[in-house]
């Protein structure tokens, strides 16, 4: 069967322009791929993409698609227009959950693409916003060919739908000084802890995990996901004050006024007069602009652990949510600490899988009960790092106070001890 | 195929990503010292041991056709160590240990048409969704205006002329698949959901339709004698929510669904608090192949911010400053009532003081 070529006078536009085009690379498969498969499914693929760039319009419906075994993981696609662009009816993405770190070697990426070569269009993404890999456009059948294919050399699916999803890590440690903590263990400690939660879809909503090794956080975790470990220390702040006056030196004392310490969202910086610097380390909040400013001079402390938020999320539906402090700090060093992680994660999601409605995520739930009723049900007890302020507003019941407080001194004594 | 044919899954989870990772970076793993930026789309990291890495970043088309993945590989290895990491925002960086490999690099991925940079106080990478490509309930495209952006911001991209780094999103309908934005371009629908009230009753589930509204503006009804769903016209926000559970209440309109533009979303904690975006402007037409008036109100807000902000200030950041008054002077972008917000909490969004700048 000779391949049919649709017009694509409006793609066409798209290979103009000195950005490289997504387009070009289509043609390149359906005019000289060596697979007739291949060649043929990108071709409809692209008439079916001119047709939504003529009429404004999007023309792929779901369905179900799986692999045997697993309830997720595969984005169904099947064509509205599939009378007149046949080719491409079936056109399913695959999601692959990527190393922790994104790390790849050129072998690993060839053989996936000699792998997605045999079986889908040819057509991959690393990564989509979820994290994922995603290989773009395969039929039914060939997805479970194309999956016992990767599986077999390490590969396996990502979540989609109602379930765990696929986690995201900076590069952290791998090659960043502001790392605090150990991205890829967090990362693979909790994601592995659960991968039937990933495999099978039976949560409220979606339940995203992220880690990002310092407050800068490059994996966007905080907004983006349910569960956000974030690197932070507790001790002091490292200073190498040689360092420091060679920065004053080449910038200039204003630049360092105007740009550090001025900019400190607590001030709690200082220049001194012989070019050193002072930070009150009881002020600082560890959002890092100094360090970023002064990578050389400035670096962590040693006493590094995390911060873990909970409930960010975005939009749909009642509104954008960050996530909220949970626990201020937790030391991850010792297998146990990472024992306690795994499972305070695993009682968060008990808790939201039994008292989230259907298509609510963590932080609606939250924001639904109030923060102290998702505390209580968890088991972690209160903290005045959880808020930016208390209570405004004098209409709440409060006969539990004496014992509240008692609690609160009975912590305190018990920290003091040790 | 019978059941008893097929293979049952390893469920292996998350690889570990140490087995790909470059061996100096595995060796040095959580012990860097600083880094440098000698020119953008570059970067030496310095480790205590001493060891140094090179980065060499650079922008790609995403969707990558095997082609382009193959070439991306081989250049890794002929003039790379073998060794790729991928970004948040989809960018190809290559690691090299002498610094001598840098330029061959560049010059390989520049030679192969990709655009080396990315870095630093540059226009990021725009970050993009599944569109009209493949998902399944788009407004527009993701990969074609992202496309049509780089072109023309790609000097921005190249060099680190920005006071500070800007993260580009774009999402193609208001459930906004790509986050939080210095800059946002996002699908806004404008009119409700055209009901073909022929195929609700079969297609959707109705109590779990009217569940996910947020206004409360669906109601189970009888359409000329078939169960279907309906719509109070005056509460329906136009948010699309609906859809992904209905497709037969059709958000999506070659005209009525337009682009809005957001801007202040900044996700780190560096100085202030991470921030949401805020909307700007609307009613931008959903112009296909190019997008060209979305592009012009991007390089409008670049412009303004680059000529007003102080070194290391984000959108957000410059915006606090300034204030939002001047933002819009500063901008020449229409002050709506659209844009004071009436969601939750957004009382916490109007000046009760009298700062007031003149
Ligand atoms: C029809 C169903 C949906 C499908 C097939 C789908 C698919 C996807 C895909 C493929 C991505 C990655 C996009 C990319 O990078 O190209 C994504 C990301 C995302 N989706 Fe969906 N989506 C669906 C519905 C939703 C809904 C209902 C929400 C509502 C909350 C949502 C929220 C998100 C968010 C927030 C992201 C960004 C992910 C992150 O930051 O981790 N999606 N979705
Ligand atoms: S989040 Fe922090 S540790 Fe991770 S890559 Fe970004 S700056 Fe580095
Ligand atoms: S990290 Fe932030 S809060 Fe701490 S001293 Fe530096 S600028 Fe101030
Ligand atoms: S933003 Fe909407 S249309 Fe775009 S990929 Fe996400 S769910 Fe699909
Ligand atoms: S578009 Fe949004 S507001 Fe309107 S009916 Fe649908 S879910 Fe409700």
């Amino acid at each position: 069967m000779a391949k049919k070529i649709y017009e694509t006078p409006m793609l066409d536009e798209l290979e103009n322009g000195p950005w490289p085009s997504f387009i070009s690379g289509f043609k390149r498969l359906r005019d000289d791929h060596p697979d007739e498969r291949i060649n043929t499914v990108v071709s409809g693929l692209l008439g079916q993409l001119e047709h939504s760039y003529e009429t404004r319009k999007g023309y792929w419906k779901g369905g179900t698609v799986s692999v045997f075994g697993y309830g997720g993981g595969i984005i169904p696609r099947f064509s509205e227009v599939a009378e007149a662009f046949p080719e491409s009816k079936e056109f399913h993405t695959i999601r692959v959950q990527p190393p922790a770190g994104n790390h790849y070697t050129t072998d690993m990426l060839n053989q996936l693409a000699d792998s997605w070569e045999k079986y889908g269009s040819g057509l991959v993404t690393f990564h989509g916003q979820t994290g994922n890999i995603m290989f773009i456009g395969t039929d039914t059948e060939n997805t479970q060919h194309f999956f016992d294919d990767i599986n077999e050399y390490g590969w396996d699916l990502g979540g989609a739908g109602p379930c765990v999803r696929t986690a995201m890590s900076c590069i952290g440690g791998a090659r960043c000084e502001q790392s605090c903590a150990n991205e890829h263990g967090i990362h693979r400690h909790l994601v592995n802890e659960f991968v039937d939660d990933v495999h099978r879809p039976a949560l409220p909503y979606k339940f995203k995990f992220k880690v990002s090794g310092c407050p800068n956080d490059c994996q966007n975790a905080i907004e983006r996901s349910d569960f956000a470990v974030i690197g932070t220390w507790r001790d002091e702040m490292k200073i190498d004050q040689d360092e420091v006056k060679a920065f004053v030196e080449k910038k200039g004392r204003d630049y360092v006024l105007d740009n550090v310490t001025s900019r400190c969202p607590t001030n709690c910086m200082k220049l001194n007069d012989d070019n050193t610097l002072t930070v009150d380390n009881h002020e600082c909040v560890r959002c890092m602009h100094c360090l970023n400013v002064m990578n050389k001079a400035l670096s962590p402390g040693d006493d590094k652990g995390v911060s873990i938020l909970i409930g960010g999320k975005r939009t749909l539906k009642i509104g954008d949510l960050m996530g909220t402090v949970v626990v201020p700090f937790k030391k991850l060093d010792t297998a146990e600490d990472y024992e306690e992680l795994v499972e305070m994660a695993g009682d968060i999601i008990d808790f939201f899988a039994e008292n989230a409605l259907e298509h609510e995520r963590t932080g609606e739930m939250i924001e639904r009960i109030g923060l102290v009723n998702f505390l209580e049900g968890v088991g972690i007890d209160v903290d005045p790092n959880m808020i930016s302020s208390p209570r405004q507003c004098s209409y709440v019941r409060m006969d539990g106070w004496d014992e509240e407080a008692e609690k609160w001194f009975a912590r305190k004594a018990e920290q003091a001890a040790g | 195929m019978a059941l008893a044919d097929m293979r049952s899954p390893i469920e292996s989870g998350c690889p570990d990503g140490f087995q790909y990772m470059h061996p100096t970076m595995r060796r040095n793993f959580g012990l860097w010292k600083y880094h440098e930026q000698p020119r953008g789309g570059v970067m030496c990291h310095v480790a205590h041991s001493g060891d140094k890495v090179w980065t060499v970043k650079a922008g790609t088309q995403r969707i990558l056709d095997l082609f382009t993945l193959r070439k991306l590989t081989e250049i890794g290895d002929k003039y790379g160590e073998g060794h790729i990491h991928f970004t948040l925002r989809s960018n190809i960086e290559y690691f090299v240990t002498e610094e001598s490999k840098v330029q061959p690099l560049i010059d390989a991925l520049e030679g192969a048409g990709f655009i080396v940079g990315g870095t630093a106080n540059s226009v990021a990478m725009i970050s993009h969704t599944q569109g009209w490509l493949h998902c399944d309930i788009p407004g527009t495209d993701a990969s074609g205006v992202v496309k049509s952006m780089m072109d023309e911001l790609i000097d921005d991209f190249k060099n680190c002329n920005m006071p500070n780094r800007v993260h580009i999103t774009t999402s193609c309908c208001q459930i906004n698949c790509g986050g939080q934005g210095d800059i946002a371009i996002n699908v806004q629908h404008t009119k409700p959901p055209k009901i073909n009230h022929d195929l609700v009753g079969n297609v959707c589930e109705r109590p779990t339709v009217v569940a996910r509204c947020p206004v409360a503006a669906i109601r189970p009804a009888m359409v000329n004698g078939k169960p279907s769903l309906e719509i109070d016209e005056k509460k329906c926000i136009c948010c699309g929510a609906c859809f992904p559970p209905c497709p037969p209440m059709q958000i999506n309109h070659p005209e009525h669904s337009k682009l809005a533009i957001w801007v202040g979303g900044n996700h780190s904690n560096a100085r202030s608090k991470p921030t949401f975006q805020r909307l700007v402007a609307a009613g931008v037409p959903n112009n296909p192949p190019r997008w060209p008036e979305a592009t012009a109100i991007v390089k409008q807000i670049l412009q303004a911010y680059k000529d007003g902000a102080k070194d290391w200030e984000r959108i957000n950041d410059w915006i606090e400053r300034i204030g939002w008054p001047r933002f819009f002077e500063v901008t020449g972008l229409p002050f709506t009532k659209y844009h004071i917000d009436n969601w939750r909490g957004s009382r916490n969004s109007l000046n009760a003081s009298t700062h007031i700048r003149f």
